[in-house]
């Protein structure tokens, strides 16, 4: 008889689920302003504490501080509340319609929205975004037209991508903003791919590649990794991690040990973490990193930790899994209350100016629907011709599909 | 035959900047067939570089690359290697314009050896070019000689889609017709490794016929087109020869007038057999021919099992097989 125990498989699970009292006690938040900010040619060994701590700049009280604040003035600030509340009352608004039957599915960003919002305003015309289905606020902040979105959503006759795409699958190039795949993580290595061309033809461009903690497990998360060190490419790699990956729990996709950040460490790549509630923080390291990726410096692996408060999608229910009132006990609080507190403090903003914003912007959302509703829905009105399904296959139309849409009938 | 793809590489390199070269082993050393050899001397390290050893990297950055603007031209060392990269080429290059309406498109020729014949055993030997064409948005190219591969090559370089571009390895050092226990030829000896040094495209999707004939058909590409030829020849038939270069998109126009002059068809191929492209061109043949028809469309494949080692010759689809197969046809 052997006296070794039998073995056991471990299977890392969340701290609390249905039931349960929701409970953040274990998750270490640094005070805002205490992370430093170090130069942006650091050696990433001289940083590998960045990685297991969290860059915050807005406090409890909505005070900006420490060396990551002052770098927004309060005019860009209301922009961007502003672009997160428009990414909030659209969301709002397509899910509606999406339960309404207008369209067949759609994923919103609730809790996020700073994240997308935020980062965008640190980069430029021209620079390229690889991002996942939850970074819609890209192109929010980048002054996409919120009814060609919607048009999308309800692949009408006016949808850019002709019907072909699942909602929320957008793409614009002109707005920097690289056609999304659905299969998880494929991007990741394909914004590394762009930013070594940029590299190769002397361009002064970077890319910007977007994961969500789950599909960092995909192997393309490495793949990126490996060929953003090897050719220190001017990419940022961005982690968002929002703590769920539909009914998993982040910590399943990285051993329950360490921090997505902490993943850069072997591969040479400077990384940290960033409050992804925060806008002044989130903007603030989108900048150094991108400051780094535009100086030659190479690559840098920002983990944004945010929480997802609503489900993964439209035919998500996550009162299956979670534990009710999880998302009120999140600790780093919601986007838009930081930083409508921010503004208010700095005399800039107000209840009154809020509520009368809301108001405008679901006005704004409101008529954008209008417009693209008469381009019609996924179920009625114009939709995008059947002719279309067998165009853009290929550059120039080969015989065997000229005779396939022949024998359709278009 | 690799002089004619290494020198297509250099042309395309000296025509247009945007065209860059990677790959496991293709920078420095030029390819572990030499198939890039002396471009990055010639070019720099920007233009032609060593890859990792991750076939998505290399595949998933040449998507990156593409949608920017660049052209590249990517080497997966063996064929049998490509699995890892299976994703980002089906859902990721092949669909990329369809999915973004034209906005982002993938100008990308993935280079590939592919075939048996040299004991390279199950991980060196695979005909994985049916798992391509089943693929929409991909161009899927065989080259059988040194004068098609160059302009072939040239031609998948300027292609404004991707490109699976499969070389049959055996055919690298010279023609190749099966008889593995004959003496080894050369290229120079033979009709198409006279290789013009000057540029020059082979369009894609068309076929070519190598040998005319009047009783029967033999769609045949890469290695299979000599190994087609020999057989004829050493059976006395009066077989026409058609070497399909481009499987995607196919050339049915000049199949289908050989097949309704001959009234017969054998299909060749490497690869395994169920499900193989053979069984693609085996229904074309039937839905477009059937009323022309003398007899059944046969196939000669390789079997439906792993590419074994020291089994190669009885698992390669020999002169011997090929000429039974015209026989019969031609008797039944």
């Amino acid at each position: 008889m052997s006296e070794r125990k039998p073995l056991f498989l471990h299977v890392p699970e969340p701290g609390c689920r249905p039931g349960d009292t929701p409970d953040f006690s274990d998750f270490v938040i640094p005070r805002a302003g205490e992370v430093r900010c170090p130069a942006i040619d650091a050696a990433p060994e001289d940083i590998r504490d960045m990685a297991f701590s969290i860059v915050r700049v807005l406090n409890k009280e909505g005070e900006a501080v420490g060396p990551w604040a002052g770098r927004l003035d309060s005019e860009t600030l209301l922009h961007g509340l502003r672009h997160m509340m428009t990414l909030r009352s659209f969301d709002a608004r397509m899910l509606q319609a999406q339960r309404q039957g207008k369209t067949s599915f759609y994923m919103q960003h609730l809790g996020e929205e700073a994240v997308s919002c935020a980062y965008r305003m640190a980069l430029s015309d021209g620079d390229m975004n690889f991002p996942t289905y939850r970074q819609a606020g890209l192109l929010i902040a980048g002054g996409y037209s919120m009814t060609a979105m919607m048009n999308q959503i309800y692949s009408n006759a006016s949808d850019p991508l002709k019907g072909r795409q699942l909602p929320v699958m957008y793409s614009s190039r002109e707005h920097g903003f690289f056609s999304i795949s659905g299969n998880l993580g494929t991007q990741f290595i394909q914004a590394v791919g762009w930013a070594m061309a940029s590299a190769i033809a002397g361009d002064t461009k970077i890319a910007s590649a977007w994961i969500g903690d789950g599909a960092t497990a995909e192997s393309d998360f490495h793949a990126a990794m490996v060929f953003a060190s090897t050719y220190k490419a001017p990419v940022v790699l961005n982690v968002v991690n929002n703590q769920w990956a539909i009914s998993t729990f982040q910590g399943l996709a990285r051993g329950n040990a360490g921090t997505f950040a902490a993943r850069g460490h072997g591969f040479g790549i400077p990384a940290l973490r960033v409050d992804g509630n925060d806008y002044l923080a989130v903007h603030a390291v989108a900048a150094w990193a991108a400051e780094r990726a535009r100086s030659g410096l190479g690559p840098t692996l920002i983990e944004h930790v945010t929480y997802r408060a609503g489900g993964h999608s439209s035919s998500d229910d996550p009162s299956a899994y979670r534990a009710k009132g999880e998302a009120t006990a999140w600790p780093l609080g919601d986007p838009i209350d930081r930083l409508k507190r921010h503004l208010v403090r700095l005399g800039v903003w107000s209840e009154e100016r809020h509520a009368q914003a809301e108001a405008e912007i679901l006005d704004e959302v409101r008529n954008c629907q209008k417009a693209a509703e008469k381009n019609g829905t996924l179920v009625s009105g114009p939709a995008p011709s059947p002719k279309d399904m067998f165009e853009d296959v290929y550059a120039e139309m080969p015989p065997h599909l000229a005779r396939q849409r022949q024998e359709a009938g278009f | 035959m690799i002089e004619a793809i290494r020198n297509a590489h250099d042309i395309a390199m000296e025509r247009d900047e945007r065209v860059v070269v990677f790959g496991e082993d293709a920078g420095y050393f030029g390819g572990v067939f030499r198939c890039t050899a002396g471009l990055q001397k010639k070019y720099g390290k920007n233009r032609c570089f060593d890859a990792p050893i991750n076939e998505s990297g290399i595949v998933g950055a040449g998507i990156g690359m593409a949608a920017y603007g660049l052209r590249p031209v990517v080497e997966i060392q063996f064929a049998d290697y490509v699995y890892p990269a299976y994703d980002q080429i089906v859902s990721e290059a092949a669909r990329l314009r369809y999915r973004s309406a034209g906005q982002f498109t993938c100008p990308m020729v993935i280079r590939m050896p592919t075939g048996g014949g040299i004991f390279g055993g199950q991980t060196h030997s695979q005909s994985p070019e049916a798992l391509f064409t089943h693929v929409s948005g991909l161009k899927v190219v065989v080259p059988s000689n040194p004068v098609d591969a160059k302009g072939l090559l040239m031609a998948a370089i300027e292609d404004p889609d991707p490109v699976i571009f499969l070389e049959p390895k055996r055919l690298y050092n010279g023609p190749f017709n099966g008889h593995h226990d004959r003496p080894i030829v050369a290229w120079k000896s033979h009709p198409m490794g006279e290789v013009d040094d000057g540029y020059y495209t082979t369009p894609l999707g068309r076929a070519a016929v190598r040998r005319a004939g009047g009783d029967v058909t033999v769609l045949a590409y890469g290695t299979m087109v000599h190994v087609a030829e020999a057989a004829a020849d050493e059976r006395g038939v009066d077989a026409e020869v058609i070497d399909l270069r481009t499987l995607l998109p196919l050339d049915m126009e000049t199949i289908e007038t050989s097949v309704k002059k001959t009234g017969r068809c054998v299909v060749v191929h490497e690869a395994t057999r169920t499900s193989g492209f053979g069984a693609e061109l085996c229904a074309l043949v039937q839905e477009k021919c059937f009323f022309h028809l003398e007899a059944p469309v046969t196939r000669v494949t390789g079997w439906d099992t792993p590419y074994p080692h020291a089994q190669e010759w009885a698992y390669f689809p020999g002169p011997d097989r090929v000429g039974r197969a015209l026989t019969q046809v031609l008797e039944g």
